[in-house]
């Protein structure tokens, strides 16, 4: 048995041995270990903001009630949830292809860019019926997403460009597109935002309900949560029971074996970081539609797309799974807000993928405690 | 518009990408994929600003920069030699990590003070050159020329030295470097260390030279992650990133400039006079960085050249073929 790494003395008559996993553990155990990462994960966040005069309890028991308190609260972190939710979606479609889309975050803001033009270009009148409306604006939404996933796609298939970073950039340059219409074309009287939406091109949310149904007041939960979770479900028939589903996995494991099998690699790729734009955008969609109701830079820049990595990473990119982690980290990011210091949030976010990862060890490699004296 | 101050402008601001892309060259050539190059330099400039806050010494805040960022990579170090994870997982969550870290850290720090900046000078002699005097040795920072000093050493040490042969070994064929004696982890771990050094120096030389302060994640503004892109299209070669450093670095200075004069190329300057088109050329070391990645690509593959054979692969002692 190859063994992986120097055994260590850890004491004077024990030593620790790693060797590989020959049997697949059972089926708790990865749950498990991802579990006990995010523990670590706060323990080592809890050191972090200690270290710079904070409470570290304080601030979790501060999370954990200002986003599961009551129903208000519970209600406002599944909105935050929601946009994470598809970004997380996208990272899960293109990383379970080996495929690095980081540009997750760029996709959601050109589909919320999609979504404004339908709006603001115009391309339909304020008065349409929000069933022309609604439908318009998620076309328009996956199709700018699928259009940035495409880029680097195609560059990958094309030219063999890394997508790590070509996707990164588009980051970057949709932003500058989208602060050119802001600043300059549908500036609202000058200030950085384009004009409010009207009623019709804006997604239902819980407490439109509210005459009907009291206790829906103040909720904002919007549609686009039922989106994201038919998006999920939709994603999860894709990837385990559909051929091209199966074509993706195979080209994840071992893309070489794909190839023999005579499945296109380039065409998945583009396929794919299509439809992983194209899922973002979607959420890019969601979140002007359902919550921001006018195209501003800073609520739709907010950094979701990089969350959704982490969430994704966390579901170990099982959509249905990620339906549930994007709630957690919805959570965070509502509770954040109030947190001092601000950069806290992602901290604690970067310490749990770090912690993520490491803890994939675990699976592979079996650690052991042994006497001395009876491993020869 | 004088082209020799943009060229000047460049080779300064393009220092910071110069010495991110160095150390990130390093990592690579060892077989390791570092893709947190954003996040050590963001830890490397928000603890270098604050050490010279706090102490009145920029050169403390220097080498503590370079420390700090070390230090974090070996995080990433640790996760993809011992542990072999997923090299572009574990780079990217550093990113996070460093960002996240520098933000808390630096909380307030942008209304911290002002600081003694690290020295400029004109160098004697060199300077009194034509055209090549003025861009290259007038008034530029003292860390500029230690990037003059640092690219030809690093270049020479790659590929002339027996510990840089022994670098080269461990990033294309590490089992044959395993057989020949060579620590291939300790090795790794070593050149990972030096990339976060080089980044750290690059977080710090924004901060206490180019564009002295700390302005959270826009310190960086993306730099770190178009050094990993001109990692490729300088096809892991120091003086090749020496150029595509300091390009990138006129190009930056050109966008500030061409958005002043009211005429460009004899017509009406349309980026004067309409300022929201300064957003497309905001764009423009974004788009360049994907097309020099076309070209570095298409260069690779016409010359079979291409990266690091072991690079993104963990080392495991008795697996075949690595």
């Amino acid at each position: 048995m190859a063994e992986i790494s120097a055994s260590q003395p850890r004491q004077a008559k024990y030593k620790l041995i790693v060797e590989p996993r020959l049997e697949t553990p059972p089926g708790w155990f990865p749950a498990a270990v991802s579990l006990g990462a995010v523990v670590l994960a706060l323990f080592l966040g809890g050191i972090v903001i200690a270290l710079v005069g904070g409470n570290p309890f304080a601030t979790y028991a501060h999370i954990a009630g200002a986003s599961f308190g009551s129903l208000g609260v519970l209600s406002d972190t599944l909105v935050k949830a929601t946009p994470i939710l598809f970004t997380a979606l996208a990272c899960s479609i293109a990383f379970r292809m080996k495929l690095w889309n980081i540009g997750a975050e760029g996709q959601f803001i050109m589909g919320a860019f999609g979504a404004s033009v339908i709006v603001l270009a115009p391309v339909l009148p304020p008065e349409t019926s929000p069933w022309i409306f609604i439908p318009m604006m998620i076309l328009a939404g996956i199709v700018f997403g699928a259009l940035w996933g495409f880029i680097p796609g195609f560059l990958k298939a094309r030219f063999n460009v890394n997508e790590i970073i070509s996707s990164l950039m588009l980051n970057y340059i949709a932003i500058s597109w989208i602060n050119f219409w802001i600043f300059g074309v549908w500036s609202e009287g000058g200030f950085q935002m384009s004009a409010k939406f009207p009623e019709a091109a804006r997604l239902p949310r819980l407490l439109d309900m509210a005459q009907t149904l009291p206790m829906m007041r103040g909720l904002t939960t919007h549609l686009g949560l039922v989106f994201g979770v038919v998006a999920a479900i939709g994603l999860w028939f894709i990837i385990y029971r559909s051929r091209w589903g199966y074509e993706i996995r195979l080209i994840g494991d071992n893309a070489q074996a794909a190839n023999y099998a005579g499945i296109s690699i380039t065409k998945n790729v583009i396929w794919a970081m299509m439809l992983s734009g194209a899922l973002a955008g979607l959420g890019g969609m969601a979140e002007i539609t359902g919550v921001v109701h006018r195209l501003q830079t800073s609520p739709i820049a907010a950094g979701y797309g990089f969350t959704g990595i982490i969430v994704a990473w966390l579901a170990k990119l099982n959509p249905i799974a990620a339906v549930l982690v994007s709630v957690l980290f919805g959570a965070l990011l509502l509770a954040g807000r109030e947190i001092q210091p601000s950069g806290i949030p992602k901290m604690i976010q970067g310490i749990i993928l770090v912690c993520l990862i490491a803890s994939d060890f675990l699976l592979r490699y079996r650690i052991r405690v042994v006497k001395t004296g009876e491993e020869a | 518009m004088d082209p020799i101050i943009i060229l000047q402008a460049g080779v300064t601001s393009g220092t910071v990408l110069l010495f991110a892309t160095l150390g990130e060259i390093f990592a690579e050539r060892s077989g390791i994929l570092n893709l947190g190059v954003e996040g050590m330099m963001l830890i490397g400039a928000m603890s270098a600003f604050s050490v010279a806050v706090y102490t009145g010494n920029p050169w403390l805040g220097l080498l503590v920069a370079m420390l700090v960022a070390g230090l974090l990579s070996q995080v990433h170090a640790f996760i993809s030699i011992a542990l072999q994870a997923d090299q572009v997982v574990s780079g990217l969550s550093l990113t996070f990590v460093g960002t996240g870290i520098s933000l808390v850290f630096g909380e307030g720090l942008s209304k911290a003070g002002t600081i003694s900046l690290l020295p400029n000078f004109s160098f004697p002699l060199l300077s009194q050159i034509p055209i090549l005097g003025e861009i290259f040795f007038t008034q530029q920072s003292i860390l500029v020329y230690l990037g003059y000093l640092l690219t030809p050493l690093a270049w020479y040490y790659i590929n002339h030295t027996r510990p840089g042969l022994h670098l080269r070994a461990v990033g294309e064929y590490p089992a044959a470097a395993d057989a020949l004696g060579i620590n291939v982890f300790q090795l790794r771990y070593f050149y990972v260390f030096i990339g976060g050094m080089f980044a750290g120096l690059a977080g710090a030389t924004i901060s206490l030279a180019i564009s002295p302060g700390w302005f959270s994640e826009l310190t960086t503004a993306g730099q770190g992650w178009i050094a990993v892109g001109l990692v490729i299209f300088a096809q892991w070669d120091p003086f090749r990133a020496m150029f595509g450093a300091y390009a990138f670095g006129a190009l930056r200075r050109l966008i500030l400039d061409i958005q002043g004069p009211t005429l460009l190329l004899g017509m009406a300057n349309p980026f004067y006079y309409n300022p929201y088109l300064g957003f497309f050329l905001q764009m423009l070391p974004y788009a360049f960085t994907v097309i020099v990645l076309i070209l570095g690509s298409r260069e690779a593959m016409k010359k079979r050249l291409g990266a690091p054979a072991a690079l993104g692969n963990p080392y495991v002692r008795g697996e075949r073929g690595k």
